[in-house]
């Protein structure tokens, strides 16, 4: 069990043995879809307590 | 206990002790997705086989295996809602489904990658592959069918139904690495005897599959919330919160 890091240089570290499109697509996109499905519900909750807000208020005109 | 399960069911008490939840949750996967990813990009030492290709794995097997787990809870939920009749479990049917397509997603687009350069294709139709891109479809078809019936009381038993089909697919992943000759390498970590990966492969291995878990649990409390305040939007406790909101 080692904590150091195994690279001596960032370079080496992009480079990925060669396998850089792979290994840095396949995180790149997984970050992408975490990301997305993140921020979903925080818009999605501001867009609902706009929606109710402006129905409150429209209620509170009509009386 | 029972008194317990009724307050946790009942939806002003569930969106309050979520949103206290939520952050606690959330700071703690991102700590534990950062030292996951500095132990499996950085520290972690090259594969003797696969060289760097392998670091894939630490997203791959994390995503495949919450692909399922989600699947389980989803399941469970749906069944609690057909017996229970509990409003709040169409609610985490509903919030799971699209958490569990993305992570089904992930683990066949990493798998794919992966395999490209290590198999030399991006897909084979083994069971593996072939049960796990049916499981896509499920969770496809649980948010499709939830989408198309318009009275929610029925969208709710019909995505559970499906749901509780959609199990029998759950082992059949995860034993089609047995049942059948696949390309798809078998169990490296779940085996009964010492795991055959090394400890500093294996840890960041575990430490992101933990994220992955908690990422999972605060997505689900994120939606769900937003589903019950459409759910109950005119009910006395989200009034309450709307004119608190000002």
């Amino acid at each position: 069990m080692h904590w150091w890091p195994r690279v001596d240089s960032w370079a080496e570290f992009w480079y990925m043995g060669g396998y850089a499109r792979y290994v840095w697509s396949a995180y790149a996109i997984t970050l992408i879809v975490l990301g997305v499905s993140f921020a979903g519900p925080i818009f999605r909750r501001r867009r609902i307590y706009r929606m109710l807000q402006r129905r409150a208020a429209s209620e509170r005109g009509q009386r | 206990m029972w008194q317990w399960f009724h307050r946790l069911g009942s939806p002003p008490h569930f969106y309050r002790l979520s949103g206290a939840m939520i952050p606690w949750l959330g700071w703690c996967c991102l700590g534990l997705m950062l030292g996951g990813l500095y132990g499996g990009l950085v520290s972690a030492p090259p594969d003797y086989q696969q060289g760097e290709s392998y670091r894939i794995i630490f997203i791959h097997v994390p995503s495949a295996w919450m692909s399922l787990f989600v699947y389980v809870v989803m399941a469970g939920a749906g069944a609690v809602g057909l017996i229970w009749r509990m409003k709040l479990a169409d609610v985490i049917v509903a919030s799971a489904a699209p958490i569990g397509a993305a992570f089904t997603f992930l683990a066949l687009v990493t798998g794919s990658i992966w395999g490209k350069p290590m198999w030399g294709t991006w897909w084979v139709w083994d069971a593996r592959l072939t049960s796990e891109l049916i499981l896509l479809f499920l969770y496809l078809g649980v948010i499709s069918l939830r989408a198309a019936i318009e009275d929610p009381r029925s969208a709710g038993r019909a995505c559970a139904v499906l749901a509780l089909v959609g199990v029998v697919n759950i082992p059949i992943i995860h034993y089609s690495v047995e049942w059948w000759n696949t390309l798809h390498q078998g169990p490296t970590v779940t085996r009964f005897d010492a795991p055959a990966i090394h400890m500093s492969m294996l840890v960041p291995l575990l430490i992101m599959a933990l994220a992955f878990k908690l990422y999972f649990l605060t997505n689900l409390l994120m939606r769900a919330r937003c589903e019950l305040l459409e759910r109950e939007r005119g009910s006395a406790w989200v009034n309450a919160l709307v004119a608190e909101s000002g």
